[in-house]
């Protein structure tokens, strides 16, 4: 499609309505689409920020106001149709037509699938209990934000961020922690040892416990709700909630099903267009290129969605693509700030700044003398530097990176 | 509520009424302004909000602290008027406030 022939009559369909698709519909009428926007969500509410579930909802620090991607009169005043609490059911590509679960069928020019991931389940007994929980939407928020408070004890399967996080939040209202981790450490799929380590101590600091190597066996309960979580060595650990955080699969079965190339994850190009010219995919669901690494990848993120989100409308709007930009997270847990770019795809050594004792340092991952990632926590020039570094495949002189008397400026000059 | 006009690179102005205690940044992002990102939404982690406070503003928006300073030092096309929007939030003292957009944010 190019914007010659994009008119008022040009229908363009969003399913999924998370920060990716919520954030299309902006940037398309930013650019100046003058046809039509639906934007079809599975939740009974318009677009809203995820990260801060885990942390400043969870606290009660965060209103429903503050959570949602956009004011309410937005979708008013960009013509921008929601759909909510419906989720789409199959893509006819001959017809260009979809379907929803209420069966009302939309027609498209462009589609845009969204459809984000779930969080991956433990098929084991007892999964069913009540308080038994997951983290991925808003509804899954309200009911963990019920199950923790003062005197209360959280079991959280899975020692990665959103496990951490929540753990910190938890801590934070009052209620005991106990992370339960099927690795010998946390953070384990997606942090180097050094800084696994160093979130274990600080958040045993804060009086989170901690059970390593530890395999899930199942969920007891009494009267249908949980009393605690079953070790595979046989062991009970009580707790009043357990919230299951081992990692999210992507919602590609709606376009799988429709023919369009998968691999673990919708596949796209560098304009996040899939097999199908007149369909794009953005956001979680995806496995897309990363021109810094060459190679694809899936990645779980906001700056993910909102990059992708932009590539799909510069497409759609016949606009130069963006450049590409480094991927890269961010977490909080109680006042450590930790910000990572790029993925430490074939690293061969680190280089650690500042101190770790004052909870204040930087993990370089390296390959030869190129910066490839950087973990920062209360960092931010190390953060901000490594990013640049990483984006420009600059080399960078690994003395001075090592040397905590040169500052980063100077690194980076 | 505080009358702010953000001008966008290409000199587009968008004057927008924006509540107080929502930032500069959450102000133009809920109004679909063009060139302020705000990736992060609002953990000033990202650096993607950045703007020039106009000069007859910057007194009364105030410096930026530790945090803020040590990202905009590593951003792009920082000058002395640079500000990260999701830190200053909006007050009735900020009535007809006017910032610019940098030429990216990334």
């Amino acid at each position: 499609m190019t914007e010659q022939s994009l008119s008022p009559e040009t229908k363009i369909v969003v399913i999924g309505a998370g920060h990716a698709g919520g954030s299309i519909a902006g940037f398309l009428r930013q650019f100046g689409f003058p046809g039509t926007i639906t934007l079809v969500g599975d939740e009974p509410i318009a677009p809203y920020h995820r990260p801060p579930l885990s942390k400043a909802w969870l606290k009660g620090e965060a209103d429903a106001a503050s959570l949602a991607l956009r004011p309410a009169s937005f979708y008013e005043e960009q013509k921008v149709a929601l759909r909510l609490s419906q989720s789409a059911t199959a893509i006819d590509r001959a017809a260009k037509t979809v379907t929803l679960s209420d069966g009302a069928v939309l027609s498209y020019d462009v589609l845009v699938i969204a459809t984000g991931a779930r969080a991956r389940r433990l098929p084991i007994p007892g999964a069913d209990l009540a308080g038994v929980l997951e983290l991925r939407n808003a509804e899954d928020a309200e009911k963990l934000k019920q199950a923790i408070g003062p005197g209360k004890r959280l079991a959280v399967v899975g020692g990665g961020y959103v496990g951490l996080e929540v753990a910190a939040s938890a801590r934070a209202l009052g209620a005991e922690a106990v992370v339960i981790e099927r690795e010998a450490r946390v953070l384990a799929r997606v942090a180097c040892a050094e800084l696994s380590n160093f979130f274990q101590t600080y958040h045993g600091g804060k009086g989170v416990g901690f059970e390593l190597n530890a395999g899930v066996e199942g969920f007891v309960g009494a009267d249908g709700k949980i009393t605690g979580v079953r070790l595979s060595d046989g062991r009970v650990i009580a707790c009043d909630a357990a919230v299951v955080g081992i990692g999210a699969i992507p919602n590609d079965e709606i376009a799988g099903a429709a023919g369009l190339s998968l691999d673990a994850g919708i596949l796209v190009d560098a304009d996040a267009r899939t097999s199908d010219p007149a369909i794009f995919a953005i956001g979680d669901v995806t496995r897309r290129p990363l021109s810094h690494y060459q190679r694809v990848h899936r990645l779980e993120s906001v700056p993910n969605a909102l990059e992708q989100a932009k590539q799909a409308a510069s497409a759609i709007m016949g606009r130069p693509r963006p450049a590409p930009e480094v991927p890269w997270f961010w977490s909080d847990q109680y006042d450590l700030k930790l910000q990572i770019a790029g993925i430490p795809f074939d690293a061969d050594r680190i280089v650690i700044r500042g101190d770790r004792g004052a909870a204040k340092f930087a993990v370089f991952h390296l390959k030869g003398d190129r910066i490839v990632a950087v973990e920062a926590v209360n960092a931010p020039p190390e953060f901000m530097a490594g990013k640049l570094f990483i984006g420009n495949a600059k080399p960078v002189d690994i003395e001075k990176l090592g040397n905590d008397s040169v500052s980063m400026k100077e690194v980076a000059a | 509520m505080a009358k702010i006009t953000y001008i966008e690179h290409n000199g587009t102005p968008h004057e927008v009424e924006v509540k107080a205690g929502l930032s500069v940044m959450e102000g133009a992002v809920k109004n679909n302004i063009p060139g302020i990102d705000g990736d992060c939404g609002g953990a000033c982690a990202c650096a993607t909000c950045h703007v020039y406070v106009d000069a007859a503003w910057r007194d009364k928006v105030g410096t930026a602290e530790d945090l803020e300073k040590s990202m905009l030092e590593f951003a792009e096309n920082v000058e002395e008027n640079s500000r990260l929007s999701c830190q200053i939030v909006v007050s009735d003292a900020l009535d007809g406030l006017v910032v610019r957009m940098p030429e990216s944010q990334h």
